[in-house]
């Protein structure tokens, strides 16, 4: 991945329910207006989750996910954090959280409010992990959970790893994105491991009726990509 | 004594019977098994290969006579054969019958192959027949069998059929660590390899024998004592002519000893196979197909030439029209029929078509009901087709030995001289088949080089002989190293493949308690549960099938118009990669017909016929598509520096060379041309190395980064087998001009250094090599052909899989796999050096104001050819652009 350089070149503006939301390449979304920075789906330990199946996948998966959050948090520096759920594969993912990897966590946390949304794969979380634990919440007209809902709240979301894949002349890429109707977004899964679902299922169709706009995250910027651009898988 | 006398009487009655003799090379080895040596027989198609092979077999069973079937006296399985094509396996089955029926032999004869159903395979396990045919995947699932001890114990010959195309994959490696832990159950075994003319036959003798002695071989078995079975191999007391055991194993003749220590080879001389040759019968009678009109630049398609195939097919029996890819066969295919006013019996057989369709081609084929078949690699290999008259290739040949085996495939008499036809599609294939001609008259072979075995094969044979049993690192290392592949097995690459297998092997010991393989206190390393083996035996071969998904033929729903239903049948398979690049609307030629994409549903690419009259708008696809062979690029070359050699070339040729010598330069046999200029506002740099289109892909590739460092806004590139061509909108040669080291910098050998890392990193080509690598290796479950995708998140992205590695462990024993891999497979990197390498200080820079006529030809690919290119944000901003033209409008 290009290292990152400073903020204006990574990040991308949109308008969310009123208010300026900026979009990060690694995945994060910042709202200025709450100092707040979010991520959705970070799969801490999937690696380790597999190996327990005997797919020795390797371990360094949570390691490279946490680069990527600490490089969001430390350049944005915002007062409360919200991770959307999922941030651990499994229930037993932060029991199996290595030595490192913890410290990198708590220093990430330090100084910050910290709020874990519990997901699917992460319904109970330990008080180890630090920071609070909620089911949903809000950050003023905004709704923050996991799993999207339907209806004309706004909302922030995750769960569904939004992947677009775009074929021009024969070349195709598929990149992780954030949908967004202007009302609702899902956000992109930010975990290393966390695999995507292809914007073009069924699965997205109820939350945008009205349809949506991609926001693909590139190699060196995001890029905004009209639905019916996207490809099917 | 009279080699005829080591044939018992009911064998030379039998040949009798038939009006044959025996062929001198079918009694060659009949002797050489009788001296326990194992042997590589080489001969042309013809030449009785198959039953030379198992000739040694038939009489030993015979005269050993029927085993009584009590278990306490029941006999183990006496031949193993091997064929790279279950349907080869099925074949060799039914031929070996009818000798064996005729004659009366109490021996039987089975297959197992996939298709093998399992009551038959549980009684294979438990009462073995004499003779087994099948594939090197079963082979691999049997060794790891608990009871395989025991099942190969009497193993006394394995034949191995169509070596020399089996050698040359990660399949052979596979097959190589099979037959070195078959010898080490069954010291007594030979070997036999049946192959095609090679370039170095050595390569394949060494294949055939533990490249250690077997007798200082440490086994596994006979130290932990579940082994004495060894030593059960009781020879049949009338089988009297059988060499001492110690001399069995074969090894070059100074090597019969068993020298002591750790080096026994001694004299640094690695143990071989015997060799039986063949001469070839008479010179086959190939020639070019010239035709009056001129040929064009560019394509593969030899549209001009389709009336003169068509009239040769009518004035033959029964013809092969060989093409290289899938693409070849489906637009050849069609173009014949359109001229088939005969109604001519034409077929179509190619890899990808469904299995029941190439059955039923190759059953019409085998009865003799069909007048010409247009194929592709597919019937490479030795199928008995019936009675071929003619060979016709259109194309490049691409390889001097390629060619021969294809033109071996008419006449299976081998003292007739076959006859076949080179046809080339555009103007540099004259030259390329003009290379082939004068390389089928010498006879020069251009067979790829032994390889290097495999990690990730290793990986999952380690795997598989855990299954088997517990065993000692040091002997399993010793036992792998004597496979020929292997032999230069480092232990650290070997401990690298056990740790892997245990826990993944990376630094991070993070998977200890999880581990799949563990050491005892005993030393022995063990599988830890009956899991770990069933995932083993999903996920054996070497063949990584999933990268193919089916075609469907869609039906429209009369309810619904414009729905189209998954309702019809199966067309084949294409390449998933493919598919990828598909979107709905797209036309493309496939199964001899022009299809319409309509989706991808439940994993299955859903098509629909176009209406008629469709151009098919996608141009092509890569199946199938060999590189030329270096061999012949440099005798293309040479052709092309030496004007004396230009007399043998038909006029056309002759006329564009001299064209192109006035309007630019031919470059010598060493060189590199390298023109430049401009066309349009794009400023163009055109060169020929001639190291086929892998190679000159990733060039491309690299040389497109390079200009993008240097400012000259490069655009794009096209590549095929002969050179490539990059188009900027910097101005390439004024660049050039001011700065004279420029072209010499641009081409340098380190571009294979720090630019090659950058864009592996995120090269598809790259990640798709991985992906094969972690499948073979075992690291991810293998997905089946048809099995549907279980919703996200059940099955993980290899490509993700590597970005973590690739940052976190460079030096992984799975990235190295896939390093050695993209060396000579689809970025083919190494040849790629040979050819910076070649040309350093020889690059010849021309300037011009327009197109050079050898220019043309790579220029006409622009368009035809896919852009290649990996730069996910170019794709990007071109989406972004489309929304802001909507926008906008």
């Amino acid at each position: 991945m290009t290292a990152l350089r400073k903020n204006k070149q990574t990040t991308h503006e949109i308008d969310l329910a009123g208010q300026l939301a900026l979009l990060d390449l690694t995945g994060a979304m910042v709202l200025p207006a709450h100092d707040a920075l979010l991520v959705a789906d970070l799969h801490f330990e999937k690696g380790s989750s597999f190996a327990r199946r005997g797919m020795m996948l390797p371990p360094y998966d949570t390691r490279e996910t946490l680069i990527a959050l600490s490089d969001a948090v430390f350049r944005f520096d915002p007062k409360i954090v919200v991770a959307l759920g999922d941030s651990f594969h499994d229930i037993g993912g932060p029991d199996r959280l290595g030595e490192e990897e913890r410290a990198t966590l708590a220093e990430v946390q330090k100084g910050r409010e910290w709020i874990w949304v519990t997901g699917n794969h992460d319904r109970i979380l330990p008080d180890s992990i630090g920071g609070q634990v909620v089911e949903e919440m809000a950050l003023g007209s905004l709704t923050l959970r996991h799993e999207p809902a339907t209806g004309e709240q706004a909302e922030i979301a995750g769960h569904l790893h939004p992947v677009g894949k775009v074929v021009m002349r024969g070349r195709a890429t598929r990149r992780r994105c954030f949908l967004t109707d202007g009302r609702r977004c899902v956000m992109p899964a930010l975990g290393a491991y966390a695999g995507g679902l292809n914007a073009c299922d069924a699965a997205f169709k109820p939350l945008f009726p009205q349809g949506f706009t991609a926001h693909l995250i590139g190699t060196e910027r995001i890029f905004a990509i009209a639905r019916a651009m996207l490809c099917r898988d | 004594m009279s080699q005829a006398s080591l044939l018992p009487k009911i064998f030379r009655d039998w040949f009798k019977i038939r009006g044959w003799a025996p062929r001198e090379h079918q009694l060659d080895l009949l002797a050489k098994a009788r001296e326990g040596r194992s042997v590589l027989l080489v001969a042309p198609t013809g030449a009785g290969k198959t039953l030379a092979g198992f000739l040694p077999s038939l009489v030993e069973l015979a005269e050993k006579g029927p085993g009584r079937g009590t278990a306490k006296d029941r006999r183990g399985l006496h031949t193993l054969y091997i064929s790279p094509l279950k349907a080869l396996a099925t074949d060799i089955a039914r031929n070996l019958e009818t000798p064996v029926q005729e004659m009366g032999l109490p021996i039987r004869i089975e297959t197992r192959t996939g298709d093998t159903p399992s009551h038959k395979r549980a009684r294979q396990i438990e009462r073995p027949p004499d003779i087994l045919l099948t594939t090197p995947e079963q082979l691999a699932l049997l060794l790891a069998h608990a009871e395989a001890r025991d099942f190969f114990k009497d193993l006394r010959r394995v034949v191995l059929d169509e070596l020399h195309s089996l050698v040359t994959s990660k399949r052979g490696d596979l097959l190589s660590l099979g037959l070195a832990r078959l010898m080490a159950i069954a010291p007594e075994a030979t070997a036999v390899g049946l192959s095609a003319t090679v370039r170095e036959p050595d390569d394949l003798r060494r294949y055939l024998v533990a490249q250690r002695d077997a007798d200082s071989l440490p086994l596994a078995g006979r130290d932990e004592g579940w082994g004495s079975e060894s030593q059960d191999a009781v020879l049949d007391p009338g089988n009297t002519k059988v060499a001492p055991a110690s001399n069995r194993l074969t090894r070059a003749p100074s090597l019969t000893t068993p020298t002591p220590g750790p080096s026994p080879q001694g004299g640094g001389e690695a143990p071989m196979a015997d060799l039986v040759v063949v001469q070839g019968g008479a010179q086959p009678d190939i020639r070019m197909l010239e035709l009056d009109e001129r040929l064009p630049l560019a394509g593969h398609t030899a549209s001009l030439s389709m009336p003169a195939i068509y009239d040769l097919i009518r004035a033959h029996k029964t013809t092969l029209v060989f093409v290289n890819t899938r693409l070849q066969a489906e637009y050849t295919f069609q173009e014949l029929w359109k001229l088939n006013d005969d109604n001519l019996a034409i077929a179509l057989h190619h890899g990808s078509l469904d299995v029941s369709q190439r059955r039923r081609v190759e059953e019409a084929m085998a009865a003799g009901k069909l007048k010409a078949v247009v194929c592709t690699a597919t019937l490479d290999l030795g199928i008995d087709w019936g009675d071929v008259d003619l060979v016709v290739n259109v194309g490049a040949p691409k390889g001097a030995s390629r060619i021969m085996q294809r033109i071996g495939r008419s006449n299976h008499r081998m003292d007739e001289p076959s006859e076949a036809y080179l046809v080339p599609a555009n103007r540099f294939e004259i030259l390329e088949c003009r290379a082939a001609l004068d390389a089928v008259h010498e006879a020069a072979q251009d067979t790829p080089d032994a390889r290097t075995g495999a990690l990730d094969v290793l990986c999952q044979h380690i795997l598989g002989m855990a299954c088997a049993g517990p065993f000692k690192l040091d002997d399993l290392y010793e036992e792998v190293r004597s496979a020929a592949p292997y032999a230069g097995l480092t232990w650290e690459d070997f401990e690298a493949c056990v740790a892997f297998v245990a826990t993944g092997g990376y630094a991070l010991r993070a998977y200890e308690r999880f581990a799949k393989i563990v050491k005892g206190k005993d030393d022995l390393w063990r599988v830890r549960d009956a899991k770990v083996a069933q995932q083993y035996r999903l996920n054996v071969g070497t063949i990584v099938e999933s990268s193919m998904i089916k075609v469907r033929l869609g039906k429209s729903a009369r309810s619904r118009p414009g729905t189209v239903l998954p309702r019809g049948r199966i067309l084949g398979e294409i390449e998933e990669y493919f598919a990828e690049t598909l979107t709905p609307g797209d036309t493309f030629l496939f199964a001899g017909e022009v299809l319409r994409f309509e989706g991808i549903s439940e994993d299955e690419a859903l098509v629909t016929r176009a209406g008629s009259g469709t151009d098919p708008m996608i141009p092509s696809y890569e199946g199938g598509k060999f590189p030329l062979s270096t061999f012949l690029a440099a005798r293309v070359r040479a052709i092309l520096a030496d004007p004396f050699e230009w007399d043998r070339l038909p006029p056309q040729m002759t006329e564009w060379l001299l064209q192109q010598r006035r309007r630019s330069i031919v470059p010598g046999p060493r060189d590199l041309l390298v023109e430049t200029f401009p066309r349009g506002n794009r400023f163009y740099m055109t060169c020929f190395p001639f190291e086929g289109r892998l190679a000159h892909q990733t060039l491309g590739m690299l040389l497109t980064r390079r200009l993008e460092r240097a400012k000259l806004k490069p655009l794009g590139f096209v590549a095929n087998d002969y050179g490539i061509a990059v188009y900027a909108s910097g101005d390439i040669a004024a660049r050039a001009g001011r700065d004279p080291g420029f072209l010499d910098d641009l081409f340098s050998e380190d571009m294979l250094g720090d630019d090659l890392e950058d864009w592996l990193a995120e090269s598809s080509l790259m990640k798709r090599t991985f992906r094969q690598c972690a499948v073979i290796a075992g690291l991810i479950e293998r997905r089946f052909p048809g099995e549907k995708k279980t919703g996200r998140q059940v099955t993980i992205s290899t490509d993700l899989v590597y970005d973590v590695l690739r940052k976190h462990e460079p030096d992984h024993v799975l990235l190295r796999a896939a390093r050695a891999d993209a060396a000579t497979g689809l970025l083919d990197v190494r040849r790629l050096g040979m050819m910076l390498e070649r040309i350093r200080g020889r690059i010849i820079h021309k300037p011009l104001d327009r197109v050079s006529p050898l220019s043309v030809s790579v220029m006409l690919e622009i368009g035809r050819e896919r852009v290649y290119s990996d730069n996910a944000d170019e794709i990007l901003a071109e989406a972004e652009a489309a929304l802001l033209d909507e926008a906008l409008a």
